[in-house]
């Protein structure tokens, strides 16, 4: 599934026709592609279309409600470098090594949605290129993310097994005290497969099934 | 009598802290059946890649001895207590507090109680009404059994409630759910199973709601009435295209169960508990004697 050799930065890609299967509108043709975070190149992040298939490299940094709000509402600079990054949303399980070293026990990913308010801030003020997480974010992610050059990444809720074996190394951790919902810059390799939920252009996957389940919805109730 | 309750009450103590690991860490047959099944049926894409993925991490979490989901969840227990069996349900709580408390400390299992206003941990696990236990009293038997079903709470914040009124009838059950689910999307980690209680009055429909998630995977309800309805919002909940993870497909719930009491003239009301595909869960039956059989099934 994933290409090798790709550098920092750059994104391979790969399309696969759908065929007839899918009954789904708008998702017929999807993209493979393997992204190397950070990225700082807009363009890069053009390349991805709501629904394609992503797998990760590089470096990912973990992030949660409670870091979000000491960044936002207390007005604390995040230790960390924050452009061009892919943030997840986790709080991961973890074992104390010693002194700021920790190993990993489980880590999975959280409910994106309670998250949706910093989108804007964390693009515009720190340069976060991607927010990945599962269950989605509500339309007020979209303009932004068109605005500002960002992706939402879909994880599989719940996989954490999986997910555990693809982060190579706990490389940094910051803001300890709010353990387990402290900054954790992870080493990742073959991290995936994400689906892109809201991509750069506009386009948000969750606001497609959402409509056209309402409109379901009201036939549904017609024959009840 | 002492001497047997303290065996006893050591016995189940063991039973729950094995049963709250082993949930965490291989899910039963019968979902394993139905997301391969669910993998069948799908024909999305997207869904595809979700159910192909949960399916991976299933055999990852076999083959590390690993948790399927990094969410412990807040323990669960539902109790079916023996009329004759010699240990108290004062000593059973306790017995399952401890059990909670030292699978958490000794596995260890990442720990999610917090106050409910000061959001301060309260503990491995526990806390001031924390595990939760659902009772039930059984005429003429001496045994007891055990359910530990971790719930996670990316799944049991999307629970809801309705008062209808009777003139709204089943078709106005039908619909909540059906809202319900549309409205939940991707948050409570679909394809899962839907737990619908109804009747009785506000709270008890909502614990009905969670004992309908408790159940093996495709049971059905013994009133064929109530079963009819199961069958029926299963398929239409599937109709809505929701799919795994909320990215649209063919597969939005693995089942739909419900429990039902009868309820007041005036009352009608609906209670919905999502449980998320990780629907871990796991048995044990415990003798008078204080022998305990694993059960995979129950």
């Amino acid at each position: 599934m994933a290409v090798p050799g790709s550098s920092a930065g750059q994104t391979r890609t790969r399309t696969v026709r759908a065929g007839s299967r899918t009954p789904h509108e708008k998702v017929t043709e999807l993209a493979q592609h393997e992204v190397t975070f950070p990225i700082t190149d807009e363009r890069e992040i053009l390349k991805l279309r709501a629904g394609d298939e992503v797998t990760v490299q590089g470096h990912i940094i973990g992030i949660r409600d409670r870091t979000q709000i000491r960044i936002f509402d207390e007005g604390v600079e995040p230790p960390m470098d924050l452009r061009g990054a892919f943030l997840l949303h986790t709080a991961p399980g973890v074992r104390k090594l010693g002194d700021g070293r920790y190993e990993k026990v489980c880590i999975g990913t959280t409910t994106s949605a309670r998250m949706v308010r910093f989108t804007e801030p964390l693009g515009a003020q720190y340069g976060v290129r991607g927010i990945c997480g599962k269950g989605g974010f509500p339309d007020d992610a979209i303009e932004p993310m068109r605005k500002l050059g960002m992706v939402y990444f879909a994880i599989v809720g719940g996989a954490a097994a999986l997910e555990t074996t693809q982060i190579e190394e706990i490389e940094e951790v910051a803001w300890e005290e709010l353990m387990p919902e402290c900054l954790w810059k992870f080493r990742v390799k073959d991290f995936g497969p994400l689906t892109v939920g809201i991509d750069a252009h506009g386009n948000s996957l969750y606001h497609d099934v959402q409509s056209a389940a309402q409109e379901k919805l009201k036939e549904l109730y017609a024959r009840l | 009598m002492s001497v047997v309750a303290t065996d006893l009450q050591h016995a189940v103590e063991d039973a729950a802290a094995y049963l709250y690991v082993w949930a965490l860490k291989d899910i039963p047959q019968d979902l394993r059946d139905a997301l391969a099944d669910a993998q069948n049926r799908e024909t999305s894409i997207p869904g595809q890649r979700v159910l192909t993925t949960i399916l991976k991490n299933v055999a990852i979490a076999d083959d590390e001895q690993n948790l399927v989901c990094q969410d412990t969840g807040i323990a669960v227990y539902t109790c079916r207590v023996g009329e004759h069996f010699p240990l108290h349900p004062t000593r059973i709580y306790q017995a399952l507090k401890h059990g909670t408390e030292r699978a958490t400390v000794e596995h260890p299992l990442r720990s999610n109680a917090v106050h409910t206003i000061t959001r301060e941990n309260t503990g491995p696990n526990t806390g001031y009404r924390l595990p939760i236990v659902h009772w039930e009293f059984i005429a003429d038997w001496d045994g007891l059994d055990v359910k530990c079903v971790p719930k996670g709470s990316g799944s049991e914040n999307m629970s809801f409630l309705k008062m209808c009124v009777p003139a709204d009838g089943v078709k106005g059950i039908k619909q909540f759910v059906l809202e319900s689910i549309v409205g939940a999307g991707g948050k409570p980690c679909p394809p899962g199973i839907v737990g619908v209680g109804i009747g009785g009055s506000a709270d008890y429909a909502m614990y009905l709601a969670k004992e309908a998630i408790t159940r093996p995977v495709g049971t059905r309800n013994s009133d064929p009435i109530v079963a009819e309805l199961e069958d029926e919002l299963f398929e239409l909940l599937n109709e809505t295209g929701i799919g795994p993870m909320g990215l649209g497909g063919d597969v939005t719930v693995l089942q739909c169960h419900i429990e039902h009491a009868d309820t007041h003239m005036t009352l009608n009301p609906v209670a919905v508990n999502y449980q998320c595909w990780a629907a871990r869960r796991a048995s044990a039956h415990i003798s008078a004697e204080g022998e305990v059989d694993y059960d995979r099934e129950a």
